[in-house]
């Protein structure tokens, strides 16, 4: 399908419509109860009951064969995801942990998304991805490295096809453009997922990715996870016009799913690796969520936000919602979320024992890894760096044998 | 004077921040914008109630885009405003890197004049507070190689105060690098007493057997470093550069002329860093005076490590003295 024919399936709203809440005006944000969310593709309620409309079904058939079977495993993956992020936000508290970038109340969209995935599909996330590479395979304790300072990456991103976390806001998107592209180029139906926030929507690099995706058609899934704020600054400083429809200005079509609905996000990510596969180019989902803790460990949300905001999305729980589901359809006995429950506890104590027993690095690390093909300075500077160490161990005349550079 | 009602005790941070509120008290073109400075203060709460006081169109929060914020603010520099704006961390200027080179620092010279560029842009930069990647860098030798940028660094409160009050005031783009693990430093500031020009350097610390050069986060190392050396019986002089573009050599070299011996101090890799420039002038200025090559001191060619490496990567007492060492030796 050419991108012309995409463009034209995508206006899934118009752009006056009243609920869709285009920004025009609206600078304050109400908290609790604000009426933000057009046009959300939604399959399960807060409440836990199935949503059938005219609007989601053509996303809904891309869920239609999900077993209960496959519903407890969700359920377990956001639980367990959870977990592993809970333990880590103690784990900063404890000092085991520089900082930590929380995905709380993120569950459903990374899991949603990342289940979404086949093994030869490819990930480009940001820093806050814990459960989409929970999903990958990832080791959780993998991901602790760069957060405790003992490395700046900490995985094979070839192993999982998840590249390594990307600090530098919007960086990665061009990377999954060019890696879509490849892909393309090679023939492949393999299809790549770009994550970003709603404040890397400001970035140029993402504008600049949206336009090279579109004019090379390239398999690329491009999922916003907005989840309300970029640290202190809400979408209303990013974007006047919900971000979902920044997709059409590009000839791809954009959709906004609801980010707390762990089904809506594996239908509509389905349907759009679907379109990446069959050849029909880019396509752009909002995943209207919220981030319920602080922006990172550092940060304090009390300056900028009020409780009641958080309330009000704390009812909209995503892990709550499907185990209500679970529960109404009678999908589950006690036994399921007891033995949740330990594996759990068992995740938490397995990553934080990783944590501790985790080495710090070696001092000659520094100079691991700068060139492919090394580099005469860097061996220059590592024996300089390995004579001025030794000099602490053996010498007691002053240590001559340290030279000049990079001293 | 010490005690007079304009002295205050401020550390770094605060000491910026109420810079940043007297030239918006006293300049209504003065702007402050940047990612998170409104309600949040910055991160590094820097901005702090800046908003609350002078309202969100003095103070501006913008959407999280780098090279937006030095496009627009070229803008309206144009347009007879002075923003200063903020880079949240030295690596994410880099984004903006563009605007700054090709357009900022060249627009004086493009106009034939005609056009001044005052825009301040902020950037807290360094290592040594246990940050992940790109959150500790020190990429002043990067904006120094390029003519029309003017480049500081303060290392002290009082110098914080009145170097941003003086890179506001200049008509001509100011790169402010400001060292993160000074900030909450404290120190005298006399908000009265108008300093030196913004550009000269400071000697800091008197002595007769080697010159210790640095700016920024390293003055106050190397000023522990004297203190250290003292004690084994050597005087060394230090010297704050504060500024690195343009670079006060005649400082260096009056200095040079009486120790013979020079040690440049930065956190920057050392290659191609701004010791080396300051290594290839002094030998040059100071040829016949030099008793010993100029020795730097610095960061590795490599990528800034993990913060549980950064200890062996950065400047510390140990190298610094070694350095000292060696040139004494010759
Ligand atoms: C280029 C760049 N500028 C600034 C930052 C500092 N920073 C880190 S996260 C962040 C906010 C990101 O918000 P958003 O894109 O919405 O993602 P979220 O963290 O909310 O998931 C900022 C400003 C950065 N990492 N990179």
């Amino acid at each position: 399908m050419t991108v012309e024919s995409t463009a034209a399936r995508k206006p899934r709203r118009s752009a006056g419509s009243k609920a869709g809440g285009t920004g025009t005006g609206r600078t304050t944000r109400a908290g609790a109860g604000k009426s933000a969310e057009p046009e959300l593709v939604q399959l399960l309620t807060p409440e836990g009951k199935r949503v059938k409309n005219a609007k989601n079904a053509e996303f809904a058939q891309y869920v239609a064969g999900v077993t209960p079977e496959d519903l407890r495993g969700l359920y377990r993956d956001m639980v367990l995801t959870r977990r592993f992020d809970a333990e880590a936000t103690s784990l900063q508290r404890q000092g085991e942990l520089g900082l930590w970038a929380s995905l709380l109340g993120q569950e459903a969209a990374q899991i949603g998304s990342g289940r979404a995935l086949r093994d030869d599909d490819y990930v480009f996330p940001t820093y806050r991805e814990h459960g989409v590479a929970w999903c990958r395979g990832v080791d959780p304790t993998n991901l602790l490295g760069m957060f405790r300072g003992v490395n700046n990456g900490g995985w094979d991103p070839n192993g999982n096809n998840f590249h390594l976390y990307t600090i530098v806001i919007g960086s990665q998107t061009l990377h999954a453009t060019g890696y879509a592209m490849g892909v393309a180029m090679d023939g492949a139906d393999s299809a790549v997922i770009a994550y970003f926030g709603d404040g890397a929507s400001s970035q140029g690099d993402v504008a600049e990715s949206f336009t090279f995706s579109a004019v090379y058609n390239a398999p690329v899934v491009f999922f916003c996870q907005n989840n309300q704020w970029a640290i202190s600054e809400p979408t209303e400083k990013q974007t006047r016009v919900p971000l979902y429809q920044r997709a059409q200005g590009y000839g791809f079509p954009g959709v906004r799913v609801d980010g707390n609905d762990v089904l809506a996000c594996l239908a509509v990510t389905r349907w759009a690796l679907e379109r990446a596969r069959n050849g029909e180019g880019p396509t752009l989902v909002e995943a209207y969520t919220y981030r319920m803790g602080a922006h990172t460990t550092s940060d304090d949300p009390t300056k900028y936000r009020a409780d009641e905001e958080r309330e009000s999305w704390e009812a909209k729980d995503p892990i709550l919602r499907l185990r209500r589901h679970l529960e109404a359809s009678n999908h589950t006995d006690e036994g399921f979320f007891a033995e949740l429950e330990a594996e759990s506890e068992a995740l938490g104590r397995r990553v934080r024992e990783a944590v501790r027993a985790m080495p710090d690095p070696d001092h000659f690390a520094i100079f691991e890894n700068v060139y492919a093909d090394g580099h005469a300075l860097v061996d220059e500077e590592r024996a300089q760096f390995a004579a001025y160490q030794e000099s602490f161990a053996t010498e007691s005349d002053s240590g001559f044998a340290a030279g000049t550079g990079g001293n | 004077m010490a005690d007079s009602v304009s002295t205050k005790n401020l550390a770094l941070a605060k000491a910026i921040n109420e810079s940043l509120r007297r030239a918006l008290e006293t300049d209504p073109k003065v702007l402050v914008m940047g990612e998170d400075v409104g309600k949040l203060g910055g991160v590094f709460r820097v901005t702090d109630g800046l908003q609350k006081d002078f309202g969100e169109s003095r103070v501006i929060d913008t959407p999280l885009a780098e090279s937006g914020i030095v496009g627009t603010a070229i803008g309206m520099a144009l347009r007879g405003y002075r923003p200063v704006v903020e880079i949240q961390f030295d690596g994410f200027v880099f984004p903006a890197y563009d605007q700054i080179v090709t357009q900022l620092a060249k627009m004086h010279a493009r106009s034939l004049g005609k056009v001044k560029m005052p825009v301040v842009v902020r950037i807290p930069y360094g290592g040594g507070i246990g940050a992940v990647e790109h959150h500790s860098e020190s990429p002043e030798a990067l904006f120094a190689h390029v003519s029309g940028l003017k480049i500081v660094s303060p290392s002290n409160a009082s110098d914080a105060y009145w170097m941003m009050q003086q890179a506001i005031q200049s008509d001509d783009p100011v790169i402010f690098f400001e060292p993160k693990r000074r900030y909450w430093d404290k120190g005298e500031v006399n908000t009265e007493a108008i300093p030196g020009p913004l550009h000269k350097a400071q000697v800091v610390r008197e002595g007769t057997d080697l010159t210790l050069v640095a700016y920024g986060p390293m003055v106050k190392l190397c000023q522990e470093v004297a203190a250290a050396a003292a004690e084994e019986g050597k005087n060394l002089e230090v010297l704050d550069l504060r500024s690195v573009s343009p670079l006060d050599f005649d400082s260096i070299q009056t200095s040079v002329e009486k120790t013979r011996r020079l040690v440049v101090v930065h956190e920057a890799p050392v290659f191609f860093g701004s010791g080396a420039e300051i290594a290839a002038r002094i030998t040059e200025r100071c040829f016949y005076h030099l008793e010993a090559p100029v020795l730097r001191v610095g960061g590795y060619h490599a990528p800034y490590p993990p913060a549980r490496l950064e200890e062996e990567y950065l400047p510390g007492l140990d190298r610094v003295l070694d350095a000292v060492d060696r040139a004494l030796a010759y």
